[in-house]
């Protein structure tokens, strides 16, 4: 085997540890829960909405507030990564500026929710 | 004088990214609904990214890669915005469309 | 296996001094958050005794920051002061007076926070100026990324004084609309700190950075009547064709990147000044791409169609940060990316500024005499305006570059006072903005009338105003560089415009006025913006010499990264 493939190996084995854990937990679950199914209880569970209906249906326009906020830090991760991967070269000076950026982010999160747009109602 | 002349392996890659971008640049033009608007912004943007990979790997600079990453983030903020815009927009009424959005005259 | 990667990276070289005018306009904002998200609200009580504090504090702040942003020690005033009570004294009074004018303001907590962040970077620039640049010359601040040069310190002090000046008129305006909060003033600084940096920005990707830190506050800004439709649509108009604008710039910055292999301006000059491209279509196509984008901000012809709509929909007091500051920043970074980094290729891009300029200058100025709507005219002539400017760029010499700032600034003024008036004028929810609301303004507000007109006229470019100076320079500059009928069309042009100056003028003094026209109160921080605007705009009209130095001195160069 190359050593090309012999380093995806690695990621071979997470992937299959991946697996066996989360079919490990859930045949345990199986195991141990009792079975009792009611009518809500056996419907496929959709964020607490409907699950059935028109699939043109209209989602909550509150929604659209927390998919934005979602969307903003999840996208400034792209930044950390690349840092995280050279903190060592970087040093002090390196964790300064990240704990900047990151003071940043969250400064704007606490006025979103100082803001009241993190409550649902 | 020296005369310098790039040697582009990649001429694919910057056709689709120029297709891409001129795809997106027409339907923003074309199309009224403010979230396809949207969605022709981000499709020039990630044309241009194409553009950025390709010339960083012809000129082997790393530059190119990095810009991709603040270009990622720009776009992801330009659609929040948007999204912002349409959602209060849409508080006031039930559906909107460019069209729609016509107070203004011109 | 990991490998080993060398252990440690080279720390960028920040210059903090250097960098101060633009970090107190983005720290102030980020501090504004701060303040407002652990306050949400303040008691009335509180609130009255907080602004004299700040009036003080600004004072104070002024001096501490200008003194870092120079070489001097900051406190070696207060050191050799010590002991010296005449000193303390007049640091009391100075303080004092800062406050109880303040006071006098009647502004709100967020208002007074803001004018002091604009004021103090303000200072901070002049201690640039004076203590840095005068002596040492241009320098690079965060690893050479960015430039502080004189071109970006006039164009960071012009963006310093707009939010000033828009704060003031801001203040009343939210009380008035039901808006009141910390928002608009926090989108306006970090606005201002992007174009800012803008207007120093060594690289094109930090340029294009810097640019949609402007941009996308500015969306926001627009769209922020949140009881006015038209408010809302303008935002999103704003919106989708600044996004269409931004995506080209950013194609234009690509295309250049791979004809040249960098994006850094000094590395791009340098490039093109050694080498000639055998094959120049990237580049052409990557320069023309990088025109298209900026004059899209810049609104010139034929990217302006945003502009009328967009400056009638938003709130009046934003139109007039748009119109300064935005348009400001803008053509500073054309001057930067054009003049200065293309400047061996002038030959290319000279043509096309030349049509843009032409067309912007004539659509602009015909098309302002149709409008029925004070807001859609101003937004016109602020096409023309750039028009204008365009003319300087077109010269691509020393001298059209100083005419360009000298414009620039001399426009920031007047386009704050026009657009203070308005937004006085026309009263709540900004319903009073046609023309009709503005007839005999003279018997109803005497002053307010006297002051708008003294603002038109320096916008036609009559004698003994600053916009006089302005077009002079500008016309100069395109007659040194060979550009006869861009001259001529700027003049005739300039001609057609005065008319449509002429006629409001007129109909505010021989106009009637309605019977049941609602009184116009005038708050007194928008009065001050306005005596300010208009003592620049009659100062600078009578005594250029100043400022005519300053921009000789300001002429932008790039900074070699180190």
């Amino acid at each position: 085997m190359s050593d090309f493939l012999r380093s995806y190996l690695t990621v071979g084995i997470f992937g299959l540890i991946g697996v066996a854990l989360v079919g490990v937990f859930l045949g345990l679950g199986k195991i141990l829960r009792p079975n009792k199914p009611t009518l809500a209880k056996t419907e496929a569970y959709e964020s607490g909405v409907e699950p059935t209906g028109d699939m043109w249906s209209q989602a909550n326009i509150r929604y659209y507030v927390f998919a934005l906020l979602f969307v903003m830090f999840d996208v400034e991760a792209v930044f950390i990564f690349p840092w995280a991967t050279r903190l060592e070269a970087y040093g002090t000076f390196g964790l300064i500026e990240m704990a900047i950026f990151i003071f940043i982010l969250l400064l704007g999160l606490l006025y979103a929710w100082r803001k009241g747009v993190l409550k649902w109602a | 004088m020296i005369l310098a002349e790039l040697a582009l392996t990649s001429p694919y890659y910057l056709v689709l990214s120029a297709l891409l971008f001129a795809t997106g640049a027409t339907g923003l033009l074309i199309r009224r609904n403010p979230l396809v608007m949207f969605m022709c912004v981000e499709l020039m943007l990630n044309g241009v990214n194409i553009s950025f990979v390709a010339f960083g790997a012809d000129l082997n600079d790393v530059g190119g890669q990095i810009s991709v990453f603040f270009v990622l983030v720009v776009a992801a903020v330009e659609v929040v915005v948007g999204l912002a815009l349409v959602v209060a927009i849409n508080r006031r009424r039930s559906d909107a469309t460019a069209d729609d959005v016509s107070l203004l005259r011109g | 296996m990991i490998a080993q990667l060398d252990s440690t990276v080279a720390r960028p070289e920040i210059t903090w001094d250097g960098l101060l005018p633009i970090l107190t306009l983005g720290v102030g904002a980020l501090l504004l958050v701060l303040f407002r998200s652990l306050m949400k609200q303040l008691p009335k009580a509180a609130a009255d005794q907080a602004v004299p504090v700040i009036g003080g504090v600004t004072v104070i702040a002024m001096w501490v920051v200008g003194g870092f942003a120079g070489t001097d020690v900051p406190l070696a005033g207060l050191r050799d002061g010590l002991g010296d009570p005449v000193f303390f004294l007049g640091l009391l009074i100075m303080v004092g007076l800062g406050g109880w004018f303040a006071q006098y303001l009647r502004l709100s907590v967020d208002a007074a926070l803001t004018v002091m962040i604009g004021l103090t970077s303000l200072a901070a620039t002049w201690g640039v100026w004076t203590d840095r640049y005068e002596i040492d010359g241009a320098f690079g601040l965060v690893g050479d990324q960015l430039g502080a040069d004189g071109f970006s310190l006039v164009i960071t002090g012009v963006i310093a004084s707009a939010i000033v000046l828009v704060a003031l008129l801001l203040d009343d305006y939210l009380e008035r609309e039901g808006m009141a909060g910390a928002d608009m003033y926090v989108l306006m600084l970090f606005s201002g700190a992007g174009g800012a940096v803008m207007a120093s920005a060594n690289d094109l990707i930090v340029l294009f950075l810097a640019l949609e830190t402007l941009s996308i506050a500015v969306y926001v800004m627009a769209a922020m009547h949140m009881r006015r439709s038209e408010s809302q649509e303008a935002g999103l108009k704003y919106f989708v064709l600044g996004a269409f604008s931004s995506a080209f710039l950013l194609y234009g910055i690509a295309l250049t990147y791979g004809a040249v292999g960098s994006t850094n301006l000094i590395v791009i000059a340098d490039f093109l000044e050694q080498n000639r491209l055998v094959e120049d279509g990237l580049l052409m196509a990557g320069m023309a791409m990088l025109l298209v984008g900026l004059g899209f901000k810049v609104a010139a012809a034929p990217f302006h169609a945003w502009t009328p709509d967009v400056y009638q929909g938003a709130p009046t007091p934003v139109v007039a940060f748009m119109a300064s500051a935005v348009k400001a920043a803008g053509f500073a970074a054309l001057v930067r990316v054009f003049v200065t980094t293309f400047a061996d290729h002038a030959d290319d891009w000279q043509p096309a500024v030349y049509a843009l300029a032409i067309l912007t200058l004539v659509v602009g100025s015909f098309m302002a005499i149709v409008q029925r709507d004070a807001k859609r005219m101003l937004a016109y002539s602020s096409i023309s305006h750039a028009g204008f400017i365009l003319v300087g760029v077109q010269a691509a010499s020393n001298e059209g570059v100083s005419s360009v700032l000298f414009y620039a600034v001399a426009y920031t003024f007047l386009v704050i006072g026009s657009f203070g008036v308005l937004s006085i004028v026309s009263g709540e929810g900004d319903r009073g903005t046609s023309l009709d609301h503005l007839d005999g303004l003279s018997t109803r507000r005497p002053a307010l009338a006297l002051a708008l007109t003294v603002f038109l006229l320096a916008q036609a470019g009559v004698p003994l105003t600053s916009g006089f100076v302005a077009k002079f320079a500008v016309i100069g500059a395109a007659v040194e560089a060979r550009s006869y009928w861009l001259a001529i069309a700027a003049m005739v042009t300039a001609v057609v415009s005065a008319f449509l100056y002429l006629r409001i003028i007129l109909s505010m003094y021989l106009g009637q006025a309605e019977d049941d026209a609602p009184t116009i109160r005038v708050p007194r921080a928008a009065g001050l913006a306005i005596i300010v605007a208009l003592v620049i705009t009659v100062g600078f009209g009578l005594v250029p010499g100043e400022l005519d130095d300053i921009t000789r001195d300001a002429i932008p160069v790039l900074i070699a990264a180190g």
